[in-house]
């Protein structure tokens, strides 16, 4: 059953709020309503060294996007000092080869990886749950036909279709490569909550909502969604994670807008400007080491849940390996 | 049999489907690329092949867009993909066709070197769970995975090819001081060439092939078929090799089945940062030419090779594990 899995007591501690008092007695236990979740999540992250590496990197990156000039106090755009300029406390990471300041450009470029991100993340999560949910619960021709939708697109390969549709929009900016990841990027986690949402149907709550007579809407939003928290949540990071990714590397070779203010269009500069062979290694090294971070902390995050939602892969401690 | 038919029928779905999608994308684009690019070749191409691209991507033409559609399909079906533009006027397919080889040989073999590799630590990871193993490959390999390849790339050309000199950062071989031939020295020329990129792509993508095993073998070691060899007093390797490795190998199989469908387009990055002269690498200058053509048969065949490799993964799962025949 699905009890509350960290080591903390299972006792519904968190306060009900009015609109989502427990079903009946003995449907109560397979259902968990979305803020009972979230606070089980809270524990968890707490408690799973996984998740706290993830999610201190993953504030750490907000705060940059949030306050850049809090950290960084210079223009990233202007060309305002000496070019090439080495490492030093004037300037964290040097300067680029238009005398740029190298940090500045890493610390306001935080900003457009994680509004693709969160947009990217958010978007196509939320067309993978309508798409899923709806799939598994309408069920017949809806679900052969959605199914169907979902799996060829899960097949297409994506990044080269991605290179296609870029190349033909023309590098048209943040906003076209928002549109483009999210609309093929949703596929892969639409199939998981559908094989979840399968799972949900047959079970006696969503049966005591159909005969209480609610509509098909209520179902969907109100009963099955909530109870799919942890699983949504874990298909948001995948999607962000995703989005960082191939936003970044659109953006390198060329296919984003090379005016943007991000790390992948630093990497586009570092590129063309040949920083490697140069002397200028942060260049490149800088932004890329903070995509594997930002995309990190979304991994750490994910696999963490995956081992809270399947205790056999949590981490064993070594002395009770004791085999003959 | 009505299990293949059926995968079969998906193979033909989603082949109709990314063929449609390469017919409608430079049609339903603002601003009418394929039009931009015919213009900027003015000129330079003979009237047949200005027809034949008329007629991919629906330019200077009276014809409905259903005609368009299905003069489209007649040409694909016939292998008739028109000239490149960058490289006129050799036809596309020859462009392709020089290519692929680079391709297919140094990300095929990284592919079935990761497998082999990761699958096998993976199994000693999950034998030895809890061991020192154990403890360090499952972290550092969520770490890898969120790490791109391209950058990857970047930080073994700054590494072996620029602060150490060991390897060359760029290119197949030596193109101005060593020509292709049945040698030697052009053997350990393209090896080398090859080290880095390879190397990238290693790390890169060993990381899934370790996690899946390990955590399905964890599963499978849990089994009570495991505990009554263990029982019978079976040696440690060949409960481990025999009866859960065996077990639990086939989302591997499958995976790797599929990878290999990805061979063709799955180092598009590595290909671009080592300048190799592979598909990937061309796909790239040919959206940045507009080379139209060469791009959409690219496309065709990187999603054809995936559409197969699935195809082919599907049935051997079948085959291999009679539980999935019924489902799904």
């Amino acid at each position: 059953m699905s009890m509350p899995i960290s080591g903390v007591p299972t006792a519904p501690d968190t306060g009900q709020l009015p609109g989502t008092a427990p079903g009946p007695a003995g449907a109560g236990q397979a259902r968990l309503p979305a803020r009972h979740a979230l606070a089980r999540m809270g524990r968890a992250i707490r408690s799973n060294r996984k998740a706290a590496a993830g999610t201190v990197l993953l504030a750490i990156f907000l705060f940059a996007a949030l306050f850049p000039g809090l950290i960084a106090h210079d223009d990233p755009g202007a060309d305002a000092y000496q070019p090439k300029l080495g490492i030093s406390t004037a300037h964290l990471l040097g300067t680029t080869a238009q005398g740029q300041d190298m940090w500045a450009q890493l610390v306001w470029g935080t900003r457009n990886v994680m509004i693709i991100a969160f947009v990217v993340g958010l978007a196509a999560t939320g067309i993978a749950v309508l798409i899923g949910v709806a799939a598994a619960y309408l069920g017949g021709l809806w679900d052969g036909s959605l199914s169907l939708l979902t799996d060829v697109l899960l097949v297409i390969p994506l990044f080269p279709l991605l290179i296609i549709i870029a190349g033909y929009a023309h590098g048209g900016g943040t906003l076209v490569l928002i549109l483009v990841i999210t609309v093929t990027s949703w596929s892969y986690t639409a199939r998981q909550l559908r094989s979840q949402a399968l799972s949900l149907r047959k079970r006696d709550f969503l049966e005591a909502a159909r005969v209480r007579g609610e509509r098909r809407l209520y179902i969907v939003v109100v009963e099955i969604i909530p109870t799919m928290t942890s699983l949504i949540v874990a298909a948001f990071l995948t999607n962000a994670l995703y989005a960082v990714l191939f936003a970044s590397s659109l953006q390198f070779i060329g296919l984003g807008d090379p005016n943007t203010q991000s790390w992948g269009t630093m990497l586009y500069w570092a590129q063309n400007n040949a920083a490697l062979q140069t002397g200028q290694p942060m260049w490149a090294l800088a932004p890329g080491a903070c995509i594997a971070a930002l995309g990190a902390a979304f991994a750490l995050l994910n696999y963490a849940f995956d081992e809270i939602g399947n205790p056999a892969l949590r981490p064993v401690r070594r002395k009770r390996v004791t085999r003959a | 049999m009505r299990f293949a038919l059926r995968r079969l029928g998906f193979f033909v779905i989603t082949l109709w489907a990314a063929l449609t999608l390469n017919f409608l994308l430079p049609r339903l684009m603002p601003g009418n690329p394929a039009l931009a690019m015919l213009s900027k070749f003015h000129g330079q191409l003979g009237p047949g092949t200005l027809h034949a691209l008329e007629v991919l991507f629906g330019v200077n033409t009276q014809k409905g867009l259903l005609a368009q559609y299905f003069s489209y399909l007649h040409q694909v079906f016939t292998g008739n993909f028109g000239p490149s533009l960058d490289f006129y006027p050799e036809p596309v397919t020859s462009v392709i066709g020089s290519a692929i080889w680079w391709t297919l040989g140094l990300v095929g073999i990284v592919t079935i070197l990761a497998f082999l590799l990761g699958t096998g630590l993976g199994i000693v990871s999950a034998w030895r769970r809890g061991g020192r193993l154990d403890s360090v490959l499952p972290p550092v390999f969520v770490i890898t995975s969120a790490i791109p390849y391209f950058w990857m790339g970047m930080v073994l050309v700054l590494i072996f090819g620029i602060t150490l000199g060991w390897l060359p950062t760029e290119g197949g071989y030596y193109v101005s001081t060593d020509s292709p031939g049945l040698n030697l020295t052009f053997f350990q020329d393209v090896l080398s060439h090859a080290a880095l990129p390879a190397l990238a792509l290693l790390i890169t993508t060993i990381g899934t092939w370790i996690l899946t095993m390990r955590n399905t073998m964890i599963t499978t070691l849990a089994e009570d078929y495991v505990r009554m060899a263990r029982a019978k007093g079976l040696p440690g390797r060949r409960i481990m090799v025999d009866y859960a490795a065996r077990n639990a190998i086939l989302p591997n199989l499958t995976g790797f089945a599929m990878s290999l469908g990805f061979v063709v387009s799955g180092a598009i990055l590595i290909e671009y940062v080592f300048n190799y002269p592979g598909v990937g690498y061309m796909l790239l200058q040919a959206v940045q030419g507009e080379d139209y053509p060469l791009e959409q048969a690219l496309f065709l065949l990187i999603t054809v090779a995936v559409l197969v490799a699935i195809l082919i993964a599907d049935i051997a799962t079948a085959l291999l594990d009679p539980r999935t025949r019924t489902g799904g």
